[in-house]
C-alpha cells in the first residue's frame, strides 16, 4: 500500500525496544481519513506504545510516520498537536479542583493583551463545540464533582478545543457504564460525520463491531492484519488477537446450589464521611452458586467488600459464614473463617509488588505449617507450593517463583492472586473485577477457574462493573443501586436492558407496569 | 562491548566505579582548594592501613555507625524512615551512663545491665515514634526530628545533674570500670599486662593503644541476625510486607499498626545499643554537655544509604565510612587540609556510592548504542 | 553479599594502586614537631582553639618547628586523636581543655617517651611527661570588672558563665572583685547579676539570657561562656549596650558594642612552654600558672569604645597586680576575703 493523501495516518516499519524487550517489531498502520479505526491487541501487545509514538511520547527506534501523505517527525506531543493529533489517555490528566472550562483551556488560555483571562470567550467556544458533537457537559462544573464518563468528555473536548483532526482514544470504554459506552459511540459517530478521524485502542471486541470500520490487530509487538470489521466475526478477531482459538462464551452446566454458606443480614455501613453507603443490605449465597452483583461504580460495592473482609466497620446487621458471625472482627479472622478475596486493585491491595512470586503466594499463609515452623520460614516448602501452582495455573514466565511479581504481566499477576486465594480452600470466594484490564486469553482462563470452583461446591461472590461478565458468569444476578439490592434474578430470567435499567436507578415496579 | 555491558550490570562493578568516581571528584576538589590530591589521598589510606592499630581504630569507630546504620536500614526495609537514630543513640548513652554510674556489680551482671538499659531506652524512644505513627498517623520524620532535640537536651540535663555531674568538668562521672567492654581491660591495665605487652608490639598496638572492645562482634552478629530475621522469619516477612505495601498486607490479614510499632521498637533498640556500646567500650566512658549532635545516628543514615539498606552491607558501609572519617583526620594533621574540605571530600565519595544505581543505567545506554549499530 | 565483596575489592585495589608507603613521618633531621588536639569547638572557634593554634603558628615562624593540629568531632575522638599525633612522631602534644584530662593520662602512660601538655587543668598527681597549664584568669577578669564598674551608667552590670566550676569561677569572682574595687573607688553601689547557661555551645540560650539581663537594667555584660558567648555579644548589639568579650579580642564581632575583652592568651602560654620544651627545658610533672606577669592574660591595646581615662586607670591597676599589690580573688572564699578587705 503506497503513501497517499487518502490516509490520515500511515506508519511504516515501526520498531521500538525497551531494554531487552522488543515492544514493537516492524509494525505498520493505515488509517483512512474520516473513519474510526480500531487497534486490537492483548495487554502488552504494543498498541499503546504504537499510539504513544504517534503522539510523540516515545521516539521509534526506526520507522516512518506519514500524516495526510506527508512524512513527519513527531518529537513531542506539542508537535503532534500542531499536526492535529490529539490523544485521550486511559488515565485522565485533569486538575481535580478546576472547572471543566479551566481544564479545557489549560495550556491554551485565551487572554487579552494584559494577560487577563477571557473566560467568557473560551466558554462560548467550548459551548459551540459541545453543541456540534453532542458532548453534553456543564462547563462550570468542577472535575471532582462529575462522573468518569463526563471527565472523558472533557478530555475529548480538550483535544477538540485544540483543533485536532485525529483523535486517539486509549481504552476509552474501560471505565464507562454500558449507557455511557453507547453515548460515546454516538459521539464518535458525530465526530466522523464532521470529517475527524478516530483511532481507538481496545481489547473489547463487541465495541469494535459496533463502532469501527477497520481494525488493525497487533500481537506481541508484531503486525498481524488489518481487516474490515463487517467482514469478520468477533471470534475471528479474538483468534487473531490471541493467536489461537478462543472460546468467548463461558461454558458451564446449570448450577446445583446447596445449602446457604454465606449470609448477610440487614447490614448498614458508613463511609469515611459517616454517610450510610450501604443501607439494610441482605444477601445469601449457597454452595455451588455464583452470585453476581451488577451495578455502576460507586453504589456501595467497595464498601460491601470492605465490610465483609472487616476492613470497614458495620454499624448494624450481621455477616455470617457457615453460621459464624464475622462482622467487625479483623481481616485475618475473616480469612481463617474461609473467606478469600480477589481484590479489585490487584497491585495495591492484592500483591506486594516488590515481593517475589513465592513470597506473594504465602502472603496469608506464611504463619501456618508447613510454610513456617515456630516463626522460621520454610522456603523449601513455599517453593514446592508455588512451583506446583505455577504449573497448575500456567503462570508465565515459567520458573518465575523467585522473580518479583512486579515483573509479571497483569494477567499473570492475577493468576498468582487466584492461585493463592483458591489454595486457601475457601468456602466463599469474593472476586471483585477479577478480569479488569486483562486480555481475552486471561479472561477466559479466569472465568473457567471460577466455574470450576463453583462446580466443586464453593460459593462465589462476583462483583463486576462489566455487565457482560455478570450476565455470562452468574447463576444468580443481584443489582446494587445506592447501597441496596434492588433486584435479584436467576440467570436467564432477565435481559441486559432490564438490569441496566435497574443499575441506573430505575424502579422495579415501573418495569412491571 | 557486550562484555563491558555485562560487567557494568554487576553490582560489584557499580560500587567500585562509584568509589573510584568519588575519589576522582574528591581529588579535583582538593586540587581546586590548592592541595596535592595524590598526596592527600595517599595520606588518607596510610592513615587507615599503615598500622594494625589504625585498622583497629577504624573498626572500633565503625561499631556505633554500623549499629545505627542497621537501625535505619531495618526501619527502611519495613517502610519507615528512622531519622531518629540520633535521638535513640543519645538515649542509649544516657541510660548506659546512669546505670554505669549508679551500679557496680560484677562485670558479667553489670555489663549486660548497662547495655540492656541503653538498648531498652533506645527502643522505648523509638517506640514513641512508632506509637504516634500507628495510633495517630503522625509522620515519623517529624516526631523523630523533635525527639532528637529532646534527647540532646535531656543528655545535657543529665550531664549537669548533680548526682552524675563531675565537678569542674562539662560532663558526668566516668561509669564504673565493671561496665567496661574493652578487650582484656583489666589485664591490659594491670602491671603484668603492661609488662607482657611491652614485648609484643602488635598486641600492644591494638590492645593498649586503642579501645578495642567487644562491640564490633555484637554489631556483626546483629547485622547477620537482622538479615536472617527479615528474610527467614514470619515476623520479618510481616514487617517487610507492611513496608512494601501496607494495603496488601492489611488485606492479607496482617496487623499493620502493630508492625509499625514493633519495627520502631527494634530500630530504636539497635540505635540505643550503639549508644550503650560507645559508653561501655570507648573512652571517655561518659557523656558531656554538647551543643550539636555528635552525628553517630545521622551518620547511620549515610551508612544505610551506602549499604542500600542491606543489613550485611551495613557492616562494610560502616567500615568504609569510619575509614573515611578516621583517614580524613590523618589528612588534617599531616597535610593540613581543613576539616571542611575533608568533609566535602568524604561527602563526595559517599554521594557517589549512593548513586551506585546509576551505573547499570550506563549499561543501558551502551546497549542502546550497540543495538543501533547492529540495527544499521 | 556482592556489595560486600565489592567494597573489599575496592579497598584492596586502592591500597595496591596507592601503595603502602610507610607512615613513619619521623623527620629525618630530628626536627621537633609540636601538635595540638582541639576540643569539640574545632580550630576555627574564634576562641580557645584558634588562640592555641595561633601560638603554635607563631612558634613555627620563630623557630621553624613543624606544627600541626587535629580536630575532635566526638568525645570518643580525644584519645584516638592524641594517639594519632603520637604515631605521626609529634614530640609535644597539646590537649586543649580539661575535657581531655583523662585521655591525656591514658595517652601519656602508653607513650611515656612523649610529652603532653593540657590547658586549664591541674592534676593532683601530674605524670612526669605531662604539663598542666593554668591561667590566672581572675587577673584579666578583675581588670575588665574594674572597667565595667567605671563605665556603667545604670550601676548594674552582668556576668554570664558557661558551666560552673573552678575555671569559670576565676572569671566570675575576679570580675566581681574588679567591679567591687571600682565601686569602692567611685563610692557608689554597683550591682552584679550572675547567670550560668550550663553550656559552652548553646548560643541561643546565651543570647536569651543576655537579653533578659540587659532589659533588667544591666548595660554591660561580661561573658565567659566559650563559643556560646557570641550570643551575649549579639544581644548587646541588638540592645545597643556593651558586652565584654573573653579569651580573644572579640571586638570584631560587634565593633560598636564590645567594650573590651578579657584576653586569655593561650597562644602566648603555648608559645612559651613549647619554646621551653624545644630548648630542652624540663617542663613535665608540674602545673604551670600564667597571668599578667607573663603576658598570658590581659586586655587588648585598642579599645575604641572605652573612655581613655578608664583605660589609663586600668593600666595602673594592671601594674599593681603585676607587682602583687592587689591579688584578685579566684573563688568564693577568696572573693569574700577580698571584699571585706576593701
Amino acid at each position: 500500500m503506497g503513501i497517499s493523501k487518502e490516509y490520515a495516518v500511515q506508519m511504516r516499519g515501526i520498531k521500538k525496544v525497551f531494554g531487552a524487550y522488543q515492544a514493537l517489531d516492524d509494525v505498520q498502520l493505515d488509517v483512512k481519513k474520516g473513519t474510526i479505526h480500531a487497534i486490537l491487541g492483548e495487554n502488552g501487545a504494543g498498541k499503546s506504545t504504537l499510539m504513544n509514538i504517534l503522539y510523540g511520547l516515545y521516539q521509534p527506534d526506526c520507522g516512518e510516520i506519514y500524516l495526510n501523505g506527508e512524512k513527519v517527525n513527531i518529537k513531542n506531543p506539542n508537535i503532534a498537536i500542531s499536526h492535529g493529533v490529539g490523544m485521550v489517555h486511559q488515565h485522565f490528566m485533569l486538575v481535580d479542583n478546576f472547572t471543566v472550562t479551566q481544564n479545557i483551556i489549560l495550556g491554551k488560555e485565551v487572554s487579552n493583551k494584559f494577560g487577563v483571562l477571557n473566560m467568557s470567550k473560551a466558554k462560548n467556544e467550548i459551548k459551540s463545540i459541545v453543541k456540534k458533537y453532542g458532548l453534553d457537559v456543564d462547563p462550570d462544573a468542577k472535575i471532582e464533582d462529575i462522573s468518569v464518563g463526563m471527565q472523558q468528555r472533557v478530555e475529548i473536548l480538550k483535544a477538540l478545543y485544540r483543533g485536532v483532526d485525529l483523535l486517539i482514544l486509549d481504552e476509552p470504554t474501560a471505565v464507562l457504564t454500558p449507557l455511557e459506552i453507547k453515548e460515546l459511540i454516538c459521539i464518535m459517530g458525530n465526530l466522523i460525520k464532521d470529517g475527524k478521524t478516530i483511532i481507538i485502542i481496545t481489547h473489547k471486541l463487541k465495541e469494535i463491531k459496533e463502532s469501527a470500520e477497520e481494525c488493525t490487530i497487533i500481537r506481541k509487538g508484531k503486525y498481524i492484519d488489518t481487516v474490515k470489521v463487517t467482514d469478520v466475526e468477533q471470534s475471528d478477531l479474538a483468534n487473531m488477537m490471541v493467536g489461537h482459538k478462543v472460546n468467548l462464551i463461558v461454558e458451564k452446566s446449570p448450577a446445583e446450589p446447596g445449602e446457604i454458606v454465606f449470609d448477610i443480614d440487614n447490614i448498614t455501613v458508613e463511609d469515611d464521611r459517616k454517610l450510610s453507603v450501604i443501607k439494610d443490605l441482605s444477601l445469601k449465597i449457597r454452595r455451588g452458586e455464583i452470585l453476581g452483583i451488577a451495578g455502576i461504580d460507586g453504589n456501595g460495592q467497595k464498601e460491601l467488600v470492605e465490610a465483609i473482609t472487616c476492613l470497614r466497620k458495620v454499624s448494624s446487621g450481621t455477616i455470617k459464614i457457615n453460621g459464624n458471625e464475622i462482622q467487625n472482627t479483623n481481616p485475618r479472622n475473616v480469612i481463617d473463617n474461609g473467606i478469600s478475596t480477589i481484590h479489585e486493585d490487584r497491585q495495591k491491595c492484592g500483591l506486594v509488588l516488590d515481593f517475589t512470586v513465592a513470597e506473594n503466594s504465602v502472603l496469608e499463609k506464611y504463619r501456618k505449617q508447613p510454610y513456617s515452623n515456630k516463626g522460621i520460614i520454610n522456603n523449601k516448602k513455599i517453593d514446592e507450593f508455588i512451583k506446583q501452582k505455577i504449573q497448575d495455573y500456567k503462570i508465565r514466565p515459567e520458573h518465575c517463583e523467585n522473580i518479583l511479581v512486579r515483573e509479571l504481566s497483569g494477567g499473570n499477576q492475577q493468576k498468582v492472586i487466584i492461585a493463592r486465594e483458591v489454595a486457601n480452600h475457601p468456602d466463599l470466594l469474593i472476586a471483585v473485577q477479577p478480569t479488569r484490564g486483562l486480555d481475552v486469553g486471561a479472561i477466559e482462563y479466569i472465568h473457567k477457574t471460577l466455574v470450576e470452583l463453583r462446580d466443586k461446591g464453593k460459593a462465589i461472590l462476583l462483583i463486576s462493573l462489566e455487565l457482560d461478565e455478570i450476565m455470562n458468569l452468574s447463576d444468580t444476578i443481584s443489582v446494587i443501586y445506592s447501597g441496596q439490592i434492588v433486584g435479584t434474578f436467576k440467570q436467564g430470567t432477565v435481559d441486559e436492558n432490564h438490569i441496566g435499567f435497574l443499575m441506573a436507578g430505575g424502579k422495579q415496579d415501573a418495569v412491571n407496569n | 562491548m557486550q562484555l563491558i555491558i555485562k560487567i557494568l550490570r554487576k553490582p560489584i562493578t557499580s560500587t567500585i566505579i562509584a568509589i573510584l568516581c568519588g575519589f576522582f571528584v574528591a581529588s579535583i576538589i582538593l586540587s581546586l582548594a590548592g592541595y596535592n590530591s595524590i598526596q592527600t589521598i595517599n595520606v588518607m589510606f596510610n592513615g587507615v592501613f599503615s598500622r594494625p592499630k589504625s585498622i583497629a581504630n577504624v573498626i572500633i569507630k565503625s561499631t556505633p555507625i554500623i549499629l545505627t546504620g542497621l537501625s535505619v536500614a531495618f526501619a527502611f526495609k519495613t517502610g519507615l524512615f528512622n531519622i531518629g537514630a540520633e535521638g535513640q543513640y543519645i538515649m542509649g548513652t544516657i541510660f548506659a551512663v546512669i546505670m554505669g554510674i549508679q551500679f557496680d556489680f560484677v562485670p558479667y551482671i553489670q555489663v549486660p545491665l548497662v547495655i540492656f538499659s541503653g538498648m531498652i531506652a533506645g527502643a522505648l524512644y523509638g517506640g514513641i515514634v512508632g506509637l504516634l505513627k500507628s495510633k495517630f498517623g503522625i509522620h515519623e520524620v517529624i516526631t523523630s526530628i523533635m525527639l532528637n532535640w529532646i534527647a540532646l537536651y535531656m543528655s545535657n540535663f543529665i550531664a549537669n545533674t548533680s548526682v552524675f555531674h563531675k565537678p569542674n568538668t562539662t560532663g558526668t562521672y566516668v561509669i564504673n570500670e565493671s561496665s567496661f567492654t574493652q578487650v582484656l581491660y583489666k589485664w591490659k591495665t594491670s602491671r603484668a599486662g603492661i609488662a607482657y605487652l611491652k614485648n609484643n608490639s602488635f598486641l600492644s598496638d591494638i590492645l593498649l593503644r586503642t579501645d578495642l572492645n567487644y562491640g564490633i562482634i555484637i554489631a556483626i552478629v546483629l547485622a547477620i541476625f537482622i538479615s536472617f530475621f527479615l528474610l527467614k522469619t514470619t515476623k520479618g516477612f510481616e514487617l517487610r510486607a507492611v513496608g512494601l505495601n501496607n494495603h496488601a498486607s492489611e488485606f492479607a490479614g496482617i496487623d499493620v499498626k502493630k508492625n509499625i510499632l514493633h519495627s520502631m521498637l527494634i530500630a530504636g533498640a539497635l540505635s540505643g545499643l550503639a549508644g550503650a556500646l560507645t559508653i561501655t567500650g570507648m573512652s571517655p566512658h561518659n557523656i558531656s554537655t554538647i551543643s550539636v549532635f555528635e552525628g553517630n545516628g545521622l551518620n547511620g543514615l549515610s551508612v544505610a544509604l551506602i549499604a542500600n539498606s542491606s543489613p550485611i552491607g551495613c557492616i562494610f558501609a560502616g567500615l568504609l565510612f569510619s575509614g573515611l572519617i578516621y583517614g580524613g583526620q590523618s589528612v588534617q594533621s599531616e597535610v593540613g587540609v581543613p576539616s571542611e574540605i575533608i568533609n566535602i571530600m568524604i561527602g563526595t565519595i559517599v554521594f557517589f556510592v549512593a548513586l551506585t544505581r546509576l551505573i547499570p543505567q550506563l549499561a543501558n545506554v551502551f546497549e542502546k548504542k550497540v543495538g543501533k549499530k547492529n540495527a544499521n | 553479599m556482592k556489595k560486600v565483596i565489592a567494597v573489599l575489592l575496592t579497598i584492596t585495589i586502592f591500597s595496591t594502586i596507592i601503595g603502602c608507603t610507610n607512615a613513619s613521618n619521623k623527620n629525618e633531621n630530628n626536627q621537633v614537631t609540636v601538635a595540638m588536639v582541639t576540643n569539640l569547638g574545632g580550630v576555627n572557634d574564634e576562641s580557645y582553639n584558634s588562640s592555641a593554634w595561633q601560638g603554635l603558628q607563631a612558634l613555627s615562624s620563630e623557630t621553624g618547628t613543624k606544627v600541626t593540629y587535629l580536630e575532635s568531632n566526638q568525645a570518643t575522638d580525644y584519645l584516638t586523636n592524641l594517639d594519632k599525633l603520637a604515631d605521626q612522631g609529634c614530640d609535644l602534644i597539646w590537649a586543649l581543655g580539661f575535657v581531655m584530662a583523662d585521655s591525656v593520662i591514658t595517652a601519656s602512660s602508653t607513650n611515656p617517651d612523649l610529652n603532653y601538655a593540657i590547658v586549664d587543668y591541674s592534676y593532683d598527681e601530674t605524670p612526669s611527661n605531662v604539663t598542666g597549664v593554668m591561667f590566672r584568669a581572675q587577673e584579666s577578669a578583675f581588670i575588665v570588672g574594674y572597667i565595667a564598674g567605671k563605665t556603667t551608667k545604670t550601676n548594674s552590670v552582668g556576668f554570664i558563665g558557661g558551666i560552673e566550676g573552678n575555671v569559670i569561677g576565676q572569671f566570675e569572682y575576679g570580675y566581681r572583685a574588679g567591679v567591687a574595687y571600682a565601686s569602692k573607688e567611685l563610692g557608689k553601689d554597683i550591682n552584679v547579676a550572675v547567670q550560668y547557661i550550663e553550656s559552652f555551645g548553646d548560643t541561643p540560650k546565651a543570647k536569651a539570657t543576655a537579653s533578659k539581663m540587659l532589659s533588667d537594667g544591666c548595660d554591660i555584660i561580661f561573658h565567659a561562656a566559650g563559643g556560646a558567648g557570641i550570643g551575649v555579644i549579639e544581644a548587646a548589639k541588638d540592645a545597643n549596650k556593651f558586652a565584654i568579650g573573653v579569651d580573644n579580642d572579640q571586638s570584631r564581632l560587634a565593633p560598636n558594642n564590645v567594650l573590651t575583652s578579657a584576653l586569655k592568651l593561650v597562644c602566648n602560654a603555648v608559645d612559651i612552654i613549647s619554646t621551653d620544651f624545644i630548648n630542652g627545658k624540663e617542663i613535665g610533672g608540674q602545673t604551670l600558672t600564667y597571668g599578667l606577669k607573663e603576658n598570658c592574660v590581659g586586655i587588648p591595646e585598642n579599645n575604641p569604645n572605652m573612655d581613655p581615662g578608664v583605660y589609663n586607670d586600668a593600666m595602673e591597676l594592671e601594674k599593681k597586680i603585676i607587682n602583687d599589690e592587689i591579688i584578685p580573688p579566684y573563688n568564693k572564699q577568696s572573693f569574700e576575703k577580698f571584699k571585706s578587705s576593701l
